[in-house]
């Protein structure tokens, strides 16, 4: 059975339909720039008051972790990208198992950043009543490092388990026949926003762990 | 009730600067009430619906009359403008030198006003006329402002750095010192007085408290208690620049920045030594002392530095 | 057709009856009713903190109690803000007029749009049971460290309840714009469109951009009250000014977010009783859309006594300067349409001549706050409460009880009675000022904002503005009343009681069918066509 595009009542036509959703996903993705625009604000603020405790705390980041991290990420964004060319094209049996790579991806990233909050924690880096930090004199300033790196890697480990419970739905939605190559839109904006979400993870990974490491 | 104004006392050498700003806007403001008030009125009455059938003609739009109303309107915007910003240069570059300093601390929620021969009062600040007068401003928890409505001045006091307030009174009398930054619970009533006097009846009032040290004098025995003589004094490795003429100069820094040593710049040196290092000098050698200090001995500290560079 | 036919004819009213068909709709019309009747709850829960305050300021020592007061101006300010202006007129008037004016069923997103109330509801929950729990009392601004290390009250609670209302504010947004860039029914171009279509694309585009960035900071502080890392807090490393920066980058564009919408509706009112097009057209489309980028530019004219840098305020003071002219372009073309036009006084007409001149007012003042040496006195007074508050109630809330009014009968298929909401515009009106005009002297005196007491020379000023509040509040009463009755009992409306131009008016039925038009709109003639050119 062949898929029909799913024509909602409220559109004249197909095209109008995905012309909507487009622009909407894109105007929701533009939200999602500013939302972390507001701490990656913070940050550069509070990175050029005290460089010093900034980069004395990249040295106690999992820079293994975080560059393995990255790797996942593009990677998944690659079996995404790869997935919506596989619905473009009606494959569904190739969309179902690139949208599995990419969801167990996505969980491998999840599972890494799990291990390091609980390394952080064990550690003593977690802000709050238990933080401690090893280079005294930059502690004040590191807690509030520590603070923001938990803040934006946190907001964006949400957005994450978000994209993982939609992929889920994709394939729940693929293996039901509702995708072909007529109608995918959901395949679509779905990689849209998981291409997002990489790219974010893109500009925290040298901003959390890499400063200081240049020598 | 007496004669009703709608200006506060004016009290300040600028007091009469901004009511005669604010004349000017009332002027504008006024002005241009009028004029669409007049407008409206008249089209409303005049063009007032005689038939239901009506039908008149469009007008679309007019190019000149867009331009003209844009154009002018911002013109006198900018006379606004440029009178504004150079009158609050004006009232917040304090003069650089012949300043009377006092020191105010604010905190939930009382005004802690010391002065630097020593007297300390609350709620209280006595200043004299014609001399231009220099707050430093601290707060000890929260953002409150310091605000007198008679000079037509407000400052914000935030915790964490020293903010500047400046005037010079110009005729005697009590006036309203309020917080106007909310801070909690008794935020309306941090207020307070100041009392201008004539410049010698302030000599006496300032010679007529209880003699006590100075600023300097307390500064100098929390620079003591807290062992900085041991580094800027007493130390002859050089491991600590001296602290002599120090104060009101430009310093170099290691980073090749040169800076002012103002009130901030001194006491973001003692609680935060490696925010800025002096060329030929190392980081990591003073102690942070962040959190040990508490707003009221951080300013008898300055002023005791203060008087290191002999006058 | 008869007027008699239309009242039982099939309309999104009748169409389905039963809790679920409300609470489950995707009709936009429907669900601007859910957003009017919860919009208008929080109003009075607005409005009851008010009274409140206007009572305990008319004695010097007050009458409640420090904390009490404060937690009333705080909870006002709330209410008010998040949860009544920034909503009203879009979630409200937008969503049942946009896609009607435009020719489409129903707006973009239908699903999206009713997640978007149960959003808002969330979050007016949150914030309700914030109050019911003892109430917040950091002031709507939240300022850090007081917010963050030195408040006992439930201001996480609170601030979760804004911060979840912010989504549905994105939403709403976010289906606008989509909605009207590629809905629009055939022969619908952009310089066809309405203006109140073009007003509230440009909020659209400020509730978009900026609400992020308001959760964002709500988000930090409300960790920060958690873990008190010290982001905010000086005696951890933390700078306060900063949380202001945040707060205003959204909170500035979010007062152009609920002025828009009001000066939306003007355009309608104005063409329709005036019997004339707009005025220069294109400059008041452009000029919305020119509020609402430079409307992003000016968020520094808060922090003139912060700290900031003088040079950061005097670039901040320009262009807040220039924001203002293109909110004059829009009065001085208002008042150039009723040039040579055919003026009506009818109830919504009375309240846009209400709107120019207090909006004028209103936004007169704002110039005084702009120029630098003056918001150094006047900035955290009453004279900054009597600005916003002309704009906000003087111009925004008269806009739309101007708008309810004229598509009163479009929405409900009834007409309201005319000499009551005359009558009630007026008491209005005198309220108003009488209410709001003293406290610009208070402010140029002296008294300070958020003050629970003050001194006793602010007495007679603050007794005035009381007086005038109880007149304002009955004002507010009265259309409740009578709107109420006549949803029910009022004489059945004809398809087009104003005889306005307009899709909404000329195309689809009063009240329209759950998909606005017997027959999809074709549009061949200009905006306001009242002289039927072609």
């Amino acid at each position: 059975m062949i898929a029909q595009p799913e024509l909602k009542h409220h559109f004249d036509d197909a095209g109008q339909q995905l012309e909507s959703s487009t622009l909407g996903m894109w105007i929701f993705l533009a939200t999602e720039i500013m939302f972390f625009g507001g701490m990656f604000c913070s940050y550069t603020i509070y990175r050029s008051a005290f460089p010093e405790a900034f980069a004395s705390t990249s040295h106690f980041m999992n820079v293994t972790a975080g560059a393995l991290n990255t790797g996942v990420l593009i990677c998944s964004s690659l079996t995404m990208a790869l997935a919506v060319r596989a619905a473009q094209i009606g494959q569904k049996k190739a969309l179902i198992w690139l949208l599995i790579l990419t969801l167990t991806l996505g969980c491998v990233f999840l599972g890494i950043k799990g291990m390091e909050y609980h390394e952080k924690w064990v550690e003593h880096h977690v802000p709050g009543p238990s933080f401690h930090y090893e280079e005294a004199q930059y502690a004040q300033n590191a807690e509030i490092l520590f603070f923001l790196y938990f803040a934006m890697t946190g907001v964006h480990a949400v957005h994450m388990i978000v994209g993982v419970g939609l992929l889920i739905t994709l394939i729940i939605m693929a293996s039901r026949n509702r995708f072909s190559a007529a109608w995918y839109t959901p395949v679509d904006m779905i990689g849209l926003y998981w291409h997002f979400v990489d790219i974010v993870w893109i500009f925290l990974f040298p901003l959390l762990y890499l400063i200081g490491h240049t020598k | 009730m007496g004669s009703f104004s709608i200006f506060p006392p004016r009290a300040s050498s600028t007091a009469g600067e901004v009511d005669a700003l604010y004349g000017f806007l009332l002027l504008v403001g006024i002005g241009m009430t009028l004029l669409i008030f007049f407008f409206v009125f008249l089209f409303a009455i005049k063009y007032r619906r005689k038939d239901p059938e009506d039908k008149p003609k469009a007008i679309h739009g007019s190019i000149p009359l867009e331009i003209a109303w844009s154009v002018i309107p911002f013109l006198i915007m900018l006379v606004m403008f440029a009178w504004g910003t150079k009158l609050y240069f004006q009232n917040y570059t304090p003069p650089l030198k012949d300043t009377l300093d006092i020191y105010v601390t604010g905190k939930q929620w009382m005004w802690k006003v010391q002065y630097p021969g020593g007297q300390r009062e609350i709620n209280e600040l006595h200043v004299p006329v014609g001399r231009a007068v220099k707050l430093t401003l601290a707060s000890e928890d929260v953002i409150h402002s310091f605000y007198i409505p008679a000079f037509r001045l407000k400052h914000d006091v935030v915790p964490g750095s020293y903010q500047t307030y400046w005037f010079e009174p110009t005729k005697s009398g009590r006036y309203h010192i309020f917080c106007a930054e909310y801070c909690g619970t008794n935020h309306s009533r941090m207020i307070g007085w100041v009392t201008v006097m004539e410049p010698d009846r302030y000599q006496e009032w300032l010679s007529g408290g209880v003699q006590g040290e100075s600023m300097a004098d307390k500064g100098e025995k929390v620079f003591e208690q807290y062992g900085c003589v041991n580094c800027h004094v007493l130390d002859q490795q050089g491991r600590c620049p001296s602290l002599r003429n120090v104060f009101g100069k430009p310093v170099q820094l290691e980073d090749g920045r040169t800076v002012l040593a103002d009130e901030a710049y001194i006491r973001e040196s003692i609680l935060n030594p490696n925010a800025k290092i002096v060329k030929g000098y190392h980081r990591d050698v003073m102690p942070v002392f962040q959190g040990q200090i508490a707003e009221e001995p951080l300013l008898q500290l300055i002023v005791y530095i203060k008087s290191l560079s002999a006058k | 057709m008869s007027t008699t036919l239309l009242a039982v004819q099939k309309n999104y009213l009748n169409a389905d009856y039963g809790w679920k068909s409300w609470l489950f709709t995707t009709d936009h019309k429907r669900i601007a009713l859910l957003y009017l009747f919860s919009i208008t709850a929080f109003f009075f829960v607005g409005g009851a903190f008010a009274v409140g305050m206007r009572l305990n300021l008319l004695s010097p020592n007050g009458l409640f109690g420090h904390d009490t007061y404060n937690k009333l101006f705080t909870m006002h300010g709330i209410i008010m803000v998040f949860f009544f202006l920034v909503p009203s007129i879009p979630a409200t008037l937008g969503n049942f007029l946009i896609p009607i004016m435009i020719g489409a069923r129903d707006l973009a997103f239908p699903r999206i749009n009713l997640l978007s109330w149960y959003i808002y509801i969330g979050g007016g929950i949150l914030a309700l049971s914030a109050i019911v729990r003892g109430g917040v009392d950091t002031g709507w601004t939240f300022y850090a460290p007081f917010s963050s290390t030195y408040s006992n009250t439930h201001v996480i609670l609170a601030a979760l309840g804004v911060f979840i209302a912010g989504f549905s504010s994105i939403l709403t947004g976010l289906n606008f714009i989509v909605t009207i860039h590629t809905m629009r029914c055939p022969g619908m171009t952009w310089f066809r469109l309405p203006l109140f279509v073009w007003g509230h694309y440009a909020t659209a585009i400020i509730q978009v951009l900026g609400t992020p960035v308001l959760a964002i900071t709500i988000f930090l502080l409300g960790l920060e009250r958690l873990l008190r890392a010290g982001i905010f807090d000086p005696s951890l490393g933390g700078d306060p000014v900063l949380f202001q920066h945040l707060f205003w980058f959204y909170s500035h564009p979010a007062v152009y977010i609920m002025i828009l919408p009001g000066m939306a509706v003007i355009n309608e009112l104005i063409a329709c009783f005036s019997r004339k097009a707009i005025f220069g057209y294109s400059f008041v489309a452009f000029s919305s859309v020119a509020i609402a980028v430079l409307g992003f530019l000016v968020w520094g004219h808060h922090l003139f006594v912060a700290g900031q840098s003088m040079y950061a305020s005097m670039v901040f003071s320009f262009i807040s300067f220039l924001v203002a002219v293109p909110s004059a372009i829009k009065v001085f073309n208002w008042t150039a349409t009723m040039y040579q036009g055919s003026i009506s006084y009818d109830t919504p007409m009375l309240y846009a001549f209400g709107f120019i001149g207090l909006f004028t007012i209103g936004g007169l003042t704002g110039l005084f706050l702009a120029t630098m040496a003056i918001d150094v006195h006047v900035t955290d007074t009453y004279f900054v409460i009597a600005h916003f508050h002309y704009v906000m109630v003087g111009g925004m809330v008269m806009a739309y009880l101007g708008g309810i009014h004229f598509w009163f009968p479009k929405i409900t298929g009834r007409l309201y009675p005319e000499a009551w909401a005359k009558f009630a515009a007026l008491i209005i009106f005198v309220g108003f000022n009488l209410t709001f005009f003293p406290q610009f002297i208070l402010g140029y005196l002296g008294m300070p904002r958020r003050y629970a007491t003050y001194a006793d020379e602010f007495h007679t000023l603050n007794v005035m503005s009381t007086a005038g509040a109880s007149i304002l509040g009955i004002g507010y009463l009265i259309p409740m009343i009578y709107l109420t009755w006549a949803w029910r009992h009022g004489p059945i409306s004809p398809q087009n009681p104003w005889h306005a131009k307009g899709l909404e008016w000329e195309q689809a039925p009063t009240p329209p069918p759950t998909f606005n038009f017997i027959e999809p709109p074709v549009v061949t003639e200009p905006a306001y066509n009242y002289a039927e050119e072609s």
